[in-house]
């Protein structure tokens, strides 16, 4: 009797432009699902509703700083996320710590700003921020390194923790208990060339090519890598494993610190508990869709940002619920996560031997 | 103080539903981060279900079937919900808390969706769930705390206890913990793994679901005002809290139910510091983590595969 039989085996590597090829045609079925969901949903041409996605984030250019602005902050979190990823740490924390370093930047922002002048208030911002991050990150490494706490679980409720501490200093600044801070742009982050956004976009580009730097050239990159891909190994050759997970985990939340700051003093300049917006969550995508590779972080990031934005469009157009940016974001993510397996394995059919060889 | 214990059980068991079946899922090795996810969809499955049985049915609604169909439909949602994790998760080998987390967003939108097209208000389908045992009112303050509960409340304990049951008494149970503890060595004892990954995983979904339907018809009264996947990070807390033991979940629950709203219930306790109190379940499960971590006692510990992902090629 003849069977066929179904082997998965692993592919060695994919050329650049086959990695793309898959990627892309993974995305367009996305998007022809979504349509299909779309017009179940409310009877709309889903051409109609792709090209008002398209003017939703480049229709003007308003628009268009916005959605580098909104890339730049996702980036950011995601080149904080990184470090921590490539050894295998799941920090899942990226909203906390964010929120804590923002929280750090408003009551410098509140306390400090008519007392000290302008540069000084800056660096003391910038150093509170880290400092905050830097805490809430290496907190749950510590107890990683020292007693192997899950760290998964650990990062996500320091999460709700840092939302809930967010939410006592808002009752507790704001003395009409409305909980709404009115915000201080006259202490925030210096305006360069009149484009307010234009100071965060450069920072993150700065640090984008810092954090490549870090993981590809240097002896700390090197050791993350090692510890990722196996911890036995690194203790063999000699690295210190607990230190290289507090050590990068201190990375990884002063580069969170610095989205809060980013998010707080260069963009809204007051904190609400939604002010990170899921973007510690969205983050851990765009790393992973890269590869935890920096530069290719970019278009992941940016991809996730123009979906968000040209859905948010979406549900203006056609008096759609918002909530059908999400609906649409949640697809073309399956299909994106989904579509990783062919680049990894191929699938081999063949003709089974008969039983009884 | 009976107002705050009836609240505490009735919010509670939302959590026991969703922390039984996170437990079954994890006791798989796969942390699904979706479950808040998960829980929006359930709870829009069954509203829905129960707004088109409503609907149709006017005035001839029955108890039964109103409360049957939407259960019915929950189950059905949050094991599609499963189905897709496990899919991209087993057999396409993706990363769990990447597919969990994008499980997330697509839950809360679509019960967004449900929200903004069909009216947050399912207070006619919710009479059907808070229908208490009918000898409630007759037995005073101890048939207030124990029999003036709607029927979800009863089955989200029958369902910890019978998770308990299979989980450390059956084979089933032995098995699916052997999967989740090292796949590696179920596999060569014979154990299919992918098989128990997806059953676990969707059966979990199921369950979890249900705490979604329970939260809006019963804790809500059926007002869906605001987005519930608060709760869904919450029973991924009450997990670890109760150290992935569905018989300690219920008391763990309850404690968790009396955390999230003594806040309210607190007088002389400035609007402030009441922010403080909801942070409590989170501390609490924090403390527990470090704590079973450092005590390093076996029957304590997260399954050891847990979030990690099997390749028989890869062993």
């Amino acid at each position: 009797m003849n069977k066929m039989n179904i082997h998965i085996v692993k592919r060695d590597a994919v050329i650049w432009y086959k990695g793309f090829a898959v990627r892309a045609a993974a995305i367009i079925a996305s998007l022809l699902v979504s349509a299909v969901v779309i017009t179940l949903l409310t009877g709309k041409n889903p051409i109609e509703v792709y090209s008002s996605m398209i003017s939703g984030a480049f229709g003007s250019s308003l628009r268009i700083w916005s959605l580098l602005q909104n890339v730049a902050v996702l980036l950011c979190i995601a080149l904080a996320l990184t470090p921590a990823f490539k050894m295998k740490f799941w920090n899942c924390g990226g909203e906390g710590q964010v929120l804590v370093g923002g929280l750090a930047t408003v009551s410098v922002m509140m306390f400090l700003g008519d007392s000290l002048p302008y540069p000084v208030l800056l660096l003391v911002m910038i150093a509170a921020s880290v400092l905050a991050g830097i805490i809430w990150a290496v907190l749950p490494a510590f107890f990683k390194a020292k007693w192997n706490t899950n760290e998964t679980l650990f990062t996500l409720m320091m999460n709700y923790v840092a939302i809930q501490l967010v939410a006592f200093f808002l009752k507790y600044f704001v003395k009409s208990g409305s909980g709404i801070l009115t915000p201080m742009p006259e202490h925030g982050l210096p305006v360069i060339f009149n484009q307010p956004y234009l100071l965060n976009i450069i920072t993150v580009a700065v640090l984008t090519v810092l954090v490549y730097i870090y993981l590809k050239k240097t002896k700390h990159g090197y050791e993350i890598s090692v510890v990722g891909e196996s911890e036995n190994t690194a203790r063999y050759i000699g690295i210190n494993v607990p230190k290289v997970i507090v050590r990068t985990l201190v990375v990884s939340g002063a580069l969170c610190g610095i989205a809060g700051l980013i998010l707080v003093g260069g963009t809204n300049h007051t904190i609400s508990t939604t002010t990170a917006g899921g973007r510690g969550f969205t983050a851990i995508m765009v790393s992973w869709l890269a590869k935890f590779n920096p530069i290719y972080m970019v278009m992941t990031s940016f991809l996730i940002v123009f979906l968000e934005k040209g859905a948010g469009q979406i549900s203006t157009d056609f008096r759609l619920p918002v909530a059908i940016s999400d609906i649409v974001t949640g697809i073309i993510l399956f299909f994106i996560i989904g579509c990783e397996f062919f680049l990894q394995y191929k699938i081999l059919v063949s003709k089974g031997r008969k039983e009884n060889d | 103080m009976l107002a705050f214990l009836v609240s505490s059980i009735r919010l509670g068991m939302t959590f026991l539903f969703g922390s039984t079946g996170e437990t079954i899922t994890e006791k798989s090795g796969h942390l699904n981060l979706g479950i808040p996810g998960v829980m929006c969809v359930g709870a829009s499955c069954g509203c829905f279900a129960e707004y088109l049985y409503l609907t149709a049915a006017k005035a001839n609604a029955n108890y039964f079937l109103a409360v049957f169909i939407p259960i019915i439909a929950t189950l059905f949602g949050g094991a599609v919900m499963g189905f897709i994790f496990s899919f991209l998760t087993v057999t396409l080998r993706a990363n769990q808390n990447v597919t969990g987390l994008a499980l997330t967003t697509f839950g809360v939108g679509v019960s967004d969706y449900m929200i903004a097209e069909t009216g947050s208000i399912y207070s006619k389908g919710s009479r059907y769930f808070t229908t208490s045992l009918p000898f409630a009112d007759d037995l005073g303050a101890i048939g207030e705390i124990f029999f003036s509960h709607g029927i979800l409340i009863y089955l989200a304990i029958i369902i910890a206890l019978v998770s308990a049951f299979v989980l450390n008494k059956t084979r089933i149970g032995l098995n699916l913990r052997a999967v989740g503890e090292n796949p590696a060595t179920a596999d060569a004892a014979g154990i299919n793994v992918s098989r128990y990954r997806y059953a676990s995983t969707c059966i979990g979904c199921a369950i979890a679901g249900l705490g979604g339907l329970s939260f809006i018809m019963d804790y809500l009264n059926g007002n869906w005002e605001y987005c519930i996947d608060a709760i869904g990070w919450l029973t991924i807390a009450l997990v670890i809290f109760t150290v992935w033991k569905p018989h300690l979940a219920i008391f763990g629950s309850l404690i968790f139910g009396a955390l999230y709203i003594a806040s309210s219930y607190i007088t002389g306790v400035s609007f402030a510091s009441k922010e403080i109190f909801k942070m409590l379940p989170y501390v609490v499960t924090v403390i527990v983590l470090i704590f079973t971590s450092i005590r390093d006692r076996k029957e304590n510990q997260p399954p050891q595969a847990l979030g990690l992902p099997y390749f028989r090629e890869e062993r």
